[in-house]
């Protein structure tokens, strides 16, 4: 019954990643396929593994077992600035801008090794145009969503092929959230691939194409939005007990 | 006259120490490695430079090509190896690394070139010439010219770090090298750029510390090394001009010393810094809400 909804050659695959902090094992066989154009969405409580997951996809944590591959090839040894070299950008949880460094500065770091591509330091003024005027400025003197839409700015213009969104709305007023996930569409039209970690599940169901939910470092639920429901969602993310049909999902989720 | 005197060799003196201070701030301003070994590797340019000179009898200034990029490529090696596998340890475990280093180079010094001083000797009026101002102040050619060195080095670095690539990337990866990573830099890269910056203007300091002064094998630690920092303390730490600042405060201060008392030059030094560490422990230069 699902067959096909996840087929096709996907751009990143990451495959029975296995990841431990400590003696803690946080990410337990984690398995997941993110096609071209998509825009994936890792949901699940604090402390699921989320930010692990695309943290160990972007080379900053090791994994003990398991395997990343992107366009096909093996990245699981590469260290973070090749994978970033080679297109796997993310977008760090808390925005880590290089705070003694003027916005455009920051913006040429990013620019620095990235791939040739549509997204320019110019690109970026042009669809934020108040970027502009307050290119010399340090970024601690912007506000979150604009620190947080500097730092989005900063992975663009690096030319990802897939770009991974840590936690957006962390720290982010609703409003300013919904500013930021506006973005989305504009940057997808330039034939990105999203894959993205969130804790607000309303907001990751809203944009997402393809949603996986995590819970204590296991896959809980993963599938479509509209082919899951409200009810199901709710139960993978809390692991609430009245959900033998949760954890039938779940089941039947990581073995795709 | 005696005392404008004291105060204008000790602000040329200080673009010597500004010289000596300027590759130890740089190197904790961006790893957070306080180079123990910074006065050493000093006096190691100078027995270099002492070499090549009496081996090849290029001229004395020639010396600098060699001795710069010589000392700069060990600096890119040893932050490469030792340093940043102290790094990946503890900041702390990088002071008993370098401290090592420092035992090691001079002890090493002490092996193979004895306890004497040397001196970078060299008939060019340069070095050995001076200047009258009036009939009280004599100005050596020699501390003018590494005081303008000291400007240039500072202000060339400046630039590099505001307005170069790597200078960018530099100050990036100090900031926050996880970042710096997921933007594609290696960090490991850009701090062995920093730290050959940094073994580059130290050579320079010691050559010309060889010119001015004596060099022996403890000559780093007891002077150099202890100099660079209280320029670099009372300057402000990690920045720049703080050096320069630092460097002069304390040379001043020193010469004024010595004109009250010959035997009391460096104790006003240390006086000086004392009194900045306990009132304005930030130093001269920086603001108290920057760290």
């Amino acid at each position: 019954m699902r067959a096909g909804e996840n087929g096709g050659t996907p751009l990143l695959e990451v495959r029975g990643l296995v990841v431990h902090h400590g003696q803690l094992r946080a990410l337990d066989a984690i398995s997941l396929r993110v096609l071209p154009g998509e825009v994936y969405a890792i949901i699940g409580a604090n402390g699921a593994g989320k930010s692990t997951l695309l943290r160990t996809i972007a080379g900053l944590h090791r994994p003990t077992a398991g395997s990343v591959l992107f366009d096909g090839k093996d990245v699981t040894a590469l260290r973070p600035e090749h994978r970033a070299r080679r297109g796997i950008v993310m977008v760090p949880e808390g925005r880590r801008l290089f705070e003694s460094l003027s916005l455009e500065e920051n913006l040429r770091v990013g620019a620095a090794y990235g791939r040739a591509g549509p997204w320019t330091i110019e690109q970026v003024y042009q669809m934020f145009g108040w970027m502009r005027e307050r290119r010399d400025q340090r970024t601690a003197q912007l506000s979150g969503g604009e620190q947080q839409t500097v730092a989005i700015g900063r992975a663009l213009v690096a030319n990802p092929r897939v770009l991974l969104l840590d936690e957006l709305s962390l720290g982010l007023a609703p409003v300013v959230v919904q500013r930021v996930y506006g973005m989305l569409p504009d940057i997808l039209a330039t034939g990105l691939t999203v894959l993205l970690v969130e804790q607000d599940v309303s907001q990751a169901l809203r944009v997402a194409s393809h949603i996986h939910c995590l819970l204590e470092g296991q896959t809980t639920l993963e599938g479509k939005p509209a082919d899951v429901t409200a009810e199901r969602v709710e139960a993978a993310y809390f692991g609430l007990s009245g959900t033998a049909s949760g954890h039938a999902a779940a089941e039947e989720g990581s073995e795709l | 006259m005696a005392w404008v005197n004291a105060v204008i060799q000790g602000v040329l003196t200080g673009g010597l120490y500004a010289l000596f201070a300027c590759g130890l701030s740089l190197m904790f301003g961006v790893m957070k490695v306080v180079n123990l070994a910074h006065g050493d590797l000093a006096v190691v340019a100078g027995y270099v430079a002492i070499g090549i000179i009496t081996v090849t009898h290029i001229p004395v200034l020639w010396s600098f090509l060699i001795v710069v990029p010589v000392m700069a490529v060990l600096g890119y090696v040893l932050q490469r190896t030792f340093i940043q596998g102290a790094l990946d340890r503890s900041v702390l475990t990088t002071l008993m690394v370098t401290f090592g280093l420092s035992v090691v180079i001079e002890n090493g010094l002490l092996q193979f070139f004895t306890a004497n001083s040397r001196a970078i000797g060299t008939n060019l009026a340069l070095v050995s010439g001076s200047f009258n101002l009036g009939s009280q102040i004599q100005i050596a050619y020699l501390l003018v010219v590494i005081f303008a060195v000291a400007v240039v080095v500072l202000l060339g670095l400046q630039y590099y770090l505001s307005a170069s690539k790597y200078g960018r990337l530099i100050r990036a990866s100090a900031d926050d090298r996880e970042a710096a990573q997921l933007a594609g830099a290696d960090y490991r890269h850009v701090f062995g750029i920093a730290a050959a910056i940094a073994f580059g203007t130290v050579a320079l300091a010691g050559v010309a510390y060889g010119m001015y002064s004596q060099l022996a094998p403890t000559t780093g630690t007891d002077t150099i090394l202890l100099f660079a920092f209280a320029a670099v303390v009372i300057g402000g730490l990690g920045s720049l001009w703080g050096t320069l600042v630092g460097g002069v405060v304390l040379g001043v201060a020193q010469q004024i010393g010595a004109q009250i008392n010959i035997s009391d030059e460096v104790l006003a030094g240390y006086l000086v810094f004392l009194a900045v560490l306990v009132l304005r422990p930030q130093g001269l230069t920086t603001r108290r809400t920057h760290s």
